[in-house]
């Protein structure tokens, strides 16, 4: 109204991704994963504690980390399959190694899954603080109006 | 290890970019592209107005966008000469793959030569030469002359028999109709060529011969029709991996129900319900999972066989159906011969044949009824599919006619929802002059080339180190031959063009070999060439194809090929010139006279005189009519040319005429005769391991780009060997340990993958790979059509090192989690 862009018009139209708080670890379960979007309403992922450390781990267990819940192949929703803590898509088949920073173990495809990178604070605080692949259905990750 | 590209931008194509029709230049299925360019200066915008899409890209897109590509499919590359943004990604409006990407087409951008971006920076840009020792950069003009100088001289003294050719005969990037007449044009038609060998095969046959005796073409039906099936028999094809998008797109709406309105309404007046499908294959492949993920377990049959036991299933299925009452007597009475003889030569128990497979009777009883067994009075539609299982497998020649016995038995050819077809590796483009001077059996030219004939092996698009039979021992006897004009050279007066050609012949004549290699990438084996000429590739020239249902495309030319490479069509016109030219020098004018008719200047040029002159129904096809019809082009042959588009053939022998002089398809008589390569079964009693091998989804072919590939090679730096866990603990082998694989005909390398639905002492090992050829283990035993029998192999496994760098962090969970 003052004739400047707002602090989030700002950050977004220079593609900043937003730091924004999803969890604390005191409220993760082991193997029970937890819903949340990043970095706006349209981008649906999962916040994961794996009980021992992992590549690119948060926390003070390093066992702490977030993906893309969007299938880079064809953007269909992953589910996570405590058994082997991989994500599967339901459609075509693919598979992502949770513990090894979304590798795809078999799959159509041509990228790693978007690992969402965690900041933790000295209280335990959980934010989402960027992304390190492109997300299925947007040319830019952070959506420029 | 995990590897990120860390793009988390692209760049927005403009409304006004340029889209042209590519078909993807990898497997048989040929999935429909596009190739969207723009100038290097300009982008697109959020807006719908401003980018091809017409697309509000300030939002997110939903899942199946056409509006979305990966960073793989994104590449910056040259055209006439400038850089231009390309995108290609795959098309929502071709019926074959309905906007689905595979692992492998979704990554043709980024597997584009770009000097820009860095990508496939190793492919052959200039022709090379080998002088004092290297290979040195030359022109054209001096490596064709030197290369048809030497031909020359060895036909002189040997006869056309000193000339061996390797070479493609298949469609997409390294063939299609272009580069396979040119190729057949100059050898068959200048020449007679007999010492002529295919592609991933030592010798000039055909892989199907039994079904083309039978008057079955191999690609009869339509993809449609697996939409359309009651049942599915898949025998030896491992199709999520290997035809990708043809089974998602085709197959799994079958078994997941989701045809049924199409069936209903396109075959009205008979049951229908959901596919079931058998799968014939040693292995729990993901396809297997897939199956049941997708119909649930009771849709799915998977018949573990012994390996290389196909053969007495077929024929006890064959026997069962007959006993029942299930086959089609109108058609084999009609379109048919050779019935009865048939079926009394391969009579057999579903007993016996379930001691020889190893199977419960009861499964393969149940394979007949799914198979057979009429519904509600209406005859089952089943399609039958097979690939390399059967190809590569025991007694290919047999086992190929069992399974089109069976099909025409059961009146499954040129109907809806039925076909006995091969699934296929890469497309095909075949058409050639006559090739029938070659003979049958043809000669088995690895060997010749191992025991020291010829003298100048011209080789396009192959690499027999990584995909021959009997490798390891070729590969020493090819380096020693290479060597010794390699040393002739190195003291050559090169600047002498007479005297280098004189000390080239003096080495051959003493068992020496001249090699030239035409090839997009340094291959193995042109490693040990003296020539190389640079190609180019798919979209680096127009290309034309057909896929697994013959649906012939056009690929256009979207970017240029590296450097000063040409399309391979044109090469072999400035071959024939220069060959030509080096008979005219001798005085052979009336030799010289057989390289006319290469007068080509455009790839366009040698389709027309190739395809459109000599194919079944190419007069109705050109260039243009291609370009109009896009990525659903038709499917051969062509018929006519009615209202601006080429018609098709949906499905052949739909008429009930087959391809045999009295219009009747033969059956013909495959008793079972245990494993027919010799030395095979004395393999089997001596080493504990099956070393059971193939392709993956991940890897194209013998990763002569994916090896380059930063996405492919972070995940498969080795070849794989697949290993029961059990398996891997007795041996003392961990998760991407390396081992050594060994038996009586060589010995490879890979890295251990444990696979828990593996069976104990059955291996699955990737083909092809090319740092672990596992052809270095196949012997050199053939069929008596000289096909090679790559899966049935056996050897000894012992641990080499632990884990390398490359095979750390890399995830070695099972790639399906059984049924989700």
């Amino acid at each position: 109204s003052r004739g400047g862009l707002s602090r989030r018009e700002s950050e977004e139209a220079a593609s900043f991704y937003p730091s924004r708080m999803i969890g604390r670890v005191a409220d993760l379960k082991v193997d029970v994963p937890v819903a949340f979007v990043y970095p706006d309403p349209g981008s649906p992922a999962v916040l994961l504690r794996l009980g021992h450390p992992v590549l690119r781990g948060a926390g003070p267990g390093r066992d702490i980390v977030a993906f893309s819940t969007l299938c880079p192949h064809k953007g269909y929703p992953l589910g996570f399959c405590a058994a082997d803590r991989s994500l599967v898509c339901p459609g075509h088949f693919s598979r992502f190694d949770c513990e090894l920073g979304g590798q795809q173990i078999w799959g159509h495809a041509t990228q790693n899954l978007a690992q969402i990178k965690l900041a933790v604070d000295d209280e335990g605080a959980i934010s989402a603080v960027s992304i390190d692949e492109l997300i299925y259905g947007r040319l830019h990750n952070v959506l420029r109006g | 290890m995990t590897y990120k590209r860390h793009v988390d931008r692209l760049p927005i194509p403009p409304a006004s970019a340029r889209v042209e029709s590519v078909v993807c230049h990898y497997c048989i299925v040929g999935c429909g592209y596009k190739a969207i360019s723009w100038p290097l200066d300009q982008q697109g915008g959020v807006l719908p107005d401003q980018n091809i899409f017409n697309a509000d890209l300030r939002l997110q897109q939903p899942s199946d966008s056409p509006a979305w590509f990966a960073p793989s499919m994104y590449n910056i590359v040259r055209r006439d000469g400038e850089d231009r943004h390309l995108v290609i990604m795959p098309d929502s409006d071709c019926t074959v793959n309905a906007g689905l990407a595979s692992t492998r087409g979704a990554r043709m951008a980024e597997n584009s030569f770009s000097e820009r971006t860095g990508t496939q920076r190793q492919r052959l840009t200039t022709p090379m030469v080998r002088r004092y020792g290297e290979m040195s950069p030359t022109s054209w003009e001096e490596a064709l002359w030197l290369t048809a100088e030497v031909t020359r001289r060895v036909i002189a003294e040997q006869g056309e028999d000193g000339l061996i050719v390797s070479a493609y005969d298949h469609g997409g990037a390294g063939g299609g109709y272009e580069n396979n007449w040119a190729i057949g044009k100059l050898y068959f038609e200048s020449m007679k060529v007999r010492n002529i060998r295919i592609h991933n095969r030592p010798a000039y046959n055909s892989e199907v011969h039994a079904t083309r005796d039978m008057g079955v073409a191999e690609l009869n039906n339509c993809y449609e029709d697996a939409q359309l099936a009651d049942t599915i028999l898949a025998v030896g094809t491992n199709a999520l991996e290997t035809q990708t998008n043809y089974f998602l797109n085709h197959w799994v709406p079958n078994l997941r129900g989701a045809t049924l309105d199409h069936k209903r309404a396109t075959l009205p007046g008979e049951p229908h319900a959901a596919a079931r499908v058998i799968l014939v294959d040693p292995r729990r492949t993901v396809t297997v999972d897939a199956c049941a993920a997708a119909g649930g377990s009771d849709a799915v049959l998977h018949l573990a066989i012994n390996s290389g036991t196909d053969l007495i299933l077929l024929n006890a299925l064959m026997t069962e159906v007959a006993a029942r009452g299930w086959v089609d007597d109108a058609f084999i009475g009609q379109s048919t011969s050779g019935y009865a003889e048939m079926l009394a030569a391969n009579r057999v128990s579903i007993e016996e044949a379930a001691r020889a497979t190893g199977l419960d009777p009861a499964a393969i009883r149940k394979a007949a009824t799914w198979l057979a067994e009429p519904k509600q009075g209406h005859r089952r539609r089943a399609m039958f599919a097979y690939e390399k299982g059967l190809i590569w497998g025991n007694d290919n020649y047999r086992t190929n006619a069992a399974l089109v016995n069976l099909a025409l038995a059961t009146g499954n050819i040129g109907r809806p929802g039925g076909g006995c077809v091969r699934m296929g590796g890469h497309q095909e483009g075949y058409v050639r002059p006559s090739d029938s001077h070659v003979g049958r059996p043809a000669r088995y030219v690895d060997e010749l080339l191992l025991s020291g004939g010829g003298g100048v092996h011209h080789i396009w698009g192959c690499d027999h180190y990584k995909t021959t039979l009997n490798a390891g021992a070729f590969r020493r006897a090819y380096r020693q031959r290479t060597a010794m004009v390699r040393e002739a050279m190195d003291d050559a007066p090169t600047g002498d063009r007479e005297a280098l050609a004189d000390a080239i012949l003096v080495a051959i004549r003493s068992g020496g070999l001249f090699a030239v290699d035409v090839d997009i990438v340094p291959s193995q084996i042109g490693r040990d060439a003296h020539v190389l000429l640079p190609a180019a590739t798919a979209g680096e020239m127009n290309l034309t194809s057909m896929n697994g249902e013959r649906r012939m495309r056009i690929t256009e030319r979207y970017m240029d090929p590296p450097g000063t490479a040409r399309p391979d069509c044109l090469i072999v016109a400035g071959l024939a010139r220069a060959l030509g030219e080096a008979w005219r020098r001798a005085g052979r004018a009336d030799v010289a006279a057989h390289f006319a008719g290469f007068d080509w200047h455009s790839e366009e040029d040698a389709f027309m005189d190739g395809y459109h002159r000599h194919a079944a129904g190419g007069e109705f096809v050109t260039y243009d009519r291609l370009r109009a019809m896009g990525t659903n082009g038709f499917q051969e042959p062509a018929t006519g040319f009615e209202k601006g588009r080429i018609v098709g053939t949906k499905r052949l022998y739909a008429d009930g005429k087959f391809a045999t002089e009295n219009g009747r398809a033969k059956f013909l008589p495959t008793p079972w005769r245990g494993l027919s390569v010799p030395g095979k079964a004395a393999q089997q009693r001596r080493y504990r391991f099956l070393i059971n091998n193939g392709r993956a989804n991940a890897v194209w072919q013998s990763a002569y780009l994916d090896q380059y590939n930063a996405f492919v090679s972070s995940r498969v730096p080795l070849a794989f060997i697949e290993l029961n866990p059990d398996d891997m603990a007795a041996l003392g082998v961990g998760p991407g340990d390396l081992v050594e694989i060994s038996n009586d005909s060589g010995r490879t390398q890979a890295m251990a993958y444990p696979c828990p639905t593996a069976r104990r002492n059955q291996a699955f090992m990737l083909f092809g790979a090319p740092a672990g050829p596992q052809g270095n283990l196949v012997s050199a035993g053939v069929n008596e059509l000289v096909i090679p029998n790559y899966k049935q192999c056996w050897g000894d496994i012992r641990k080499i090192a632990d884990a390398p760098e490359v095979t750390r962090r890399l995830s070695f969970k099972a790639p399906s989690i059984g049924v989700f």
